[in-house]
């Protein structure tokens, strides 16, 4: 294959087959998403997150009405979009599986039938003897991947590229299931976009009018900035406070939902914005936003467009997964209580920080009040409900904006503490702020 | 009376090859995964001003790509499962969509000299030459034989 790209040695010889058949192939790929961008090289990564050799059903089922439903097919035909069968070497760089699967003790309470479960196992295990590392969250950053500033990543997870480049000043677009499997064989991404300082700088600015503080504050303000920005850069700056992780998880997580935003600035919080002035760089902003009270409802209203039954059946928390703090709240506001035998309590984390809620007893705690802690996924993601669901109540605006549409059920959005009551009284008392 | 109603665009090839089809046009971003039922090839996405409506063997005309990284397996799906667009134009570049359109290996083009946006409407017939960078609009006027 040709490239008009600029390519090193070792990437012109990985296109030329010499490093075998395998990472020519990711190196096509790489090089006709690389000519597609515009790019004219590519960046070094040694931090790729995506799900090598995952599959859902239906992709089973194709590739096994094709005769080549085997681990190396999938990852052959569909992870490096290859028409050749080649059997998949280990990963070169240091690599992480995201979500995906079903909580290996619990599968069977999201519904996941037997035979699915052991093909989800073996998919795993196949990732695993591929030197990928099993992290089976969205919150990669929680759970051990933790990014230097100024790292090259290759990552997929919306929610996990926006804190990644946000919060962290790592530097990565928002891959997807071909380029980064192409990247674990290759240790090369396109070096375009968020990977390059002149494209990191804010592009409109979001003037916050009205106090921003809760998990739930932070969230409508993401789906805000996410809607009017669209896929640009937004500089918040005004009336926030109490902006650490969770929150800033939340924020992003909403953006990159109503919207594709990759990255943000929050003056005076996060490192590429120690002031507005540095937040823009050389750039004027190219609108302004105030984002006041108004503002604020109409987000609300949004989020509680498709709910209007005030009992609940189901109550979902950890979207995107759980930190160790959002657990240690939920058993704090259940300690001594039940949850409802007209409703269920889902909380979604990852593998990591369930050990440490293990430690801390918080797990014992949960179950007590009749919460489920899972991990590996959650309900968009599995489309996954307790029987019989008609109104579920959500903590994240990322979740409500994704679970009514995959699902068709109602769902209101609030805070944690309206959910949790939810969950107690199996009615929904959130209140329009 | 014949008026003249073929419009010439010029772009930027994204991904080679020659379509044509229907055109279907929207002003707002396309979602992806959690958005987006890549077996019936619609989008589901609830408020989106497309939701319920096929993309199957039309022109997709947009403005960008948006949401979860899954944005590129989903529309890889649509390829498996027969529901692709013939073709993508498109005016704002990103990582996801210039994936997707590679993995679905459809005629893509961007950064176009008018914006198309303006220029096609649903229902006009579109000839997309990607690797010659041109879209060829035939307003539908022209089409039903107005």
């Amino acid at each position: 294959m040709e490239s008009v790209m600029t390519l090193t040695r070792d990437e012109q010889e990985m296109l030329d087959g010499r490093k075998g058949k395998a990472t020519q192939k990711a190196m096509e790929l790489l090089v006709r998403y690389a000519e597609a961008l515009g790019a004219e090289r590519f960046v070094d990564t040694r931090n790729v997150a995506g799900v090598p050799g995952s599959a859902n059903p239906f992709l089973q089922d194709y590739y096994k009405d094709k005769g080549a439903d085997g681990f190396d097919a999938i990852f052959s035909h569909f992870d490096l979009d290859s028409d050749e069968l080649i059997e998949t070497p280990q990963a070169l760089v240091p690599t992480y599986h995201l979500q995906g699967g079903a909580d290996p003790t619990a599968w069977q309470t999201i519904g996941v039938k037997v035979e699915v479960f052991r093909n989800y196992q073996e998919r795993e295990a196949f990732a695993a003897a591929h030197d990928v590392g099993i992290l089976k969250t969205c919150t990669p950053y929680l759970a051990g991947n933790v990014p230097a500033r100024g790292e090259h990543l290759a990552w997929m997870e919306s929610s996990a590229v926006i804190f990644a480049n946000s919060v962290l000043g790592a530097r990565t677009n928002t891959e997807g299931r071909e380029s980064t499997s192409a990247a674990m064989l290759t240790g090369k991404i396109p070096d375009w976009g968020l990977h390059q300082a002149e494209h990191r700088y804010g592009t409109h600015r979001i003037d916050v009018d009205v106090s921003v503080d809760s998990v739930m504050d932070w969230g409508m303000l993401g789906y805000y900035v996410g809607d009017v920005v669209q896929e640009r850069i937004p500089v918040v700056v005004g009336k926030y406070s109490q902006s650490e992780i969770v929150r800033l998880k939340h924020f992003g997580a909403a953006a990159s939902s109503s919207g594709g935003v990759e990255m943000y600035h929050i003056v005076g919080v996060t490192p590429e914005a120690e002031s507005l002035e540095m937040a823009f760089g050389p750039k004027q902003p190219i609108e302004t936003f105030r984002y006041g009270k108004d503002e604020q409802r109409r987000v609300y209203d949004r989020l509680n467009t498709n709910a209007s039954d005030s009992s609940v059946d189901f109550v979902m928390l950890g979207c995107p997964h759980a930190a160790i703090e959002q657990l240690r709240e939920a058993a704090r506001l259940l300690e001594g209580k039940r949850v409802s035998a007209n409703c269920a309590l889902w909380i979604f984390t990852s593998r990591a920080v369930k050990r440490q809620a293990q430690e801390e007893g918080i797990v014992h705690a949960l179950g007590n009040a009749g919460a489920v802690l899972l991990t590996d996924t959650c309900s968009a993601f599995a489309q996954a409900l307790p029987p019989g669901t008609k109104v579920a109540a959500l903590d994240s605006a990322k979740q409500a904006h994704y679970l009514p549409a995959i699902l068709g059920i109602q769902a209101w959005f609030g805070s944690t503490t309206d959910c949790i009551n939810a969950a107690l009284t199996g009615r929904w008392s959130g209140e329009r702020p | 009376m014949t008026v003249s109603t073929t419009i010439i665009l010029r772009g930027r090839k994204v991904c080679g090859g020659r379509a044509e089809g229907e055109a279907l046009v929207t002003r707002q971003t396309i979602p992806g995964w959690g958005g987006v039922n890549p077996v019936k090839g619609v989008i589901t996405e609830t408020q989106h001003d497309l939701r319920g409506v096929s993309f199957k063997d039309k022109v997709l005309v947009f403005r960008g790509a948006k949401g979860s990284s899954g944005w590129s397996a989903m529309y890889h799906t649509t390829r498996l499962a027969g529901t692709a667009p013939k073709a993508l134009i498109f005016n704002e570049m990103t990582t996801k969509v210039a994936l997707g359109a590679i993995v679905m290996r459809v005629p893509s083009i961007t950064d176009l000299d008018q914006d198309p946006l303006d220029v096609i409407e649903t229902g006009d017939w579109v000839i997309v030459d990607a690797d010659q960078g041109i879209v060829e609009v035939v307003k539908r006027a022209a089409v039903r034989g107005g």
